[in-house]
């Protein structure tokens, strides 16, 4: 949910990193956090098992300047992506403004990587949103492993309304800034139509 | 209020922030915040420099959601308070309006039982400009639109916030 102060001239976005276990959702954020002014980010939160596993989620606030004279602020959030953590899950997508979709290319996990989608939609749908109409990007992440699943078979696999599709390295950053700022845009021409 | 969006505005926000600056200093507390359900800080009031509000309001919206499961669980709507022991320092949280999060954090120059009392008192008056912001959203869906500030946003404009 956009919320926008007016009093304090702020607009605060909400964006979901979804996605199967071990597709690379935290180490998306982290990089964004490793790579981003200390006065443009906020402290990211993570709450992880031991094993660093994402438990019930990761959270970054980043502070992307200001738009019209309002301070404009994306609220990253990751869900755990292991599919008994599914009540978690759901929690995390309240209030969502975007979603960017985390898919392995790893041949062995395309399965994962379909169900987590139609599990995606059907989380959306009990909060009342649609996943045809929510802003989205999805990003093929792990394309430096051997024997990754090719690009055009993924989407072929993946695709659900032509969303927006990167290429990612999510370990040495590859794609992790173009998938966020395809679904931050997204978020702002929602806005603009109002 | 749409789902998609909350909107505050000037005359609202400085109703709430006189709410919660008066539940401050009746109850006595060190800070209270006002946050959303989804994790945004709205406003807050007292020493709230030597916290990180941002950071607060996520897990704390995140407590509330996770608590509100457990309550669904075991066939409860919700739970409406929380309350978390510290050695120094204590937290109270409760619901408001259905849709926002209030969070007392006090220490031994408080008691739960004052704070609990002075909670009550500042939702119900902060029930009231939600309220009014319900209105002025419905007014705003239907009749005559605010303008927004952001109808104007250009390509350029959300391209320049990803430039540096
Ligand atoms: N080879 C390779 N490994 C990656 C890449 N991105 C992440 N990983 C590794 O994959 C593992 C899982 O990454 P996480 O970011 O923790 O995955 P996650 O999606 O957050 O997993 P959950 O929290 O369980 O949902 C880690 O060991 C990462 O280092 C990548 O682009 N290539
Ligand atoms: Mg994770």
């Amino acid at each position: 949910m956009t919320f926008i102060n007016y009093a304090a001239r702020e607009i605060n976005c909400k964006i979901v990193y979804y996605g199967p276990g071990l597709g690379g959702k935290t180490t998306n954020l982290q990089y964004i956090y490793s790579k981003t002014a200390p006065e443009r980010k906020g402290k990211m939160i993570s709450l992880a098992t031991e094993a660093d596993r994402t438990l019930f989620f990761d959270f970054l606030p980043l502070d992307l300047g200001t738009i019209r004279g309002f301070n404009t602020r994306f609220h990253l959030y990751t869900v755990p992506g292991q599919v008994f953590y599914d009540a978690s899950r759901k929690l995390i997508l309240k209030g969502v403004d975007g979603v960017i979709f985390v898919a392995d290319s790893q041949p062995e996990r395309m399965e994962a990587n379909v169900e987590s989608i139609r599990n995606l939609e059907e989380n959306l749908r009990d909060h009342g949103f649609d996943l045809v109409t929510m802003p989205l990007a999805l990003q093929f992440n792990k394309r430096d492993i051997n024997g990754a699943v090719p690009n055009d078979e993924m989407y072929r696999m993946l695709n659900y309304k032509r969303e927006p599709t990167f290429e990612a390295v999510a370990m040495n950053g590859l794609g992790v800034f173009d998938t966020l700022k395809s679904v931050a845009k997204q978020i702002l021409v929602e806005l603009r139509k109002r | 209020m749409s789902l998609a969006r909350m909107e505050v505005y000037e005359e609202e926000f400085r109703h709430l922030e006189g709410s919660l600056r008066r539940l401050r200093l009746d109850a006595n507390a060190k800070a209270v915040f006002l946050i959303d359900r989804n994790g945004q800080h709205i406003a807050a009031a007292g020493d709230t420099d030597q916290f990180d509000s941002t950071s607060l309001a996520s897990l704390t919206a995140g407590n509330v959601a996770a608590t509100d499961g457990l309550a669904k669980l075991i066939g409860e709507s919700e739970f409406s308070v929380l309350f978390h022991e510290g050695q120094r320092d204590h937290i109270h949280i409760s619901i408001v309006a259905r849709r926002a999060i209030l969070l007392v954090i006090f220490d031994e120059r408080s008691s739960l039982g004052l704070v609990r009392l002075r909670v009550k008192r500042a939702s119900t008056e902060m029930e009231g400009v939600f309220e009014q912001m319900d209105q002025k959203s419905e007014v705003g869906a239907q009749g005559e639109p605010e303008p927004s500030p952001f109808s104007e946003i250009t390509d350029e404009d959300i391209d320049a916030l990803f430039s540096e």
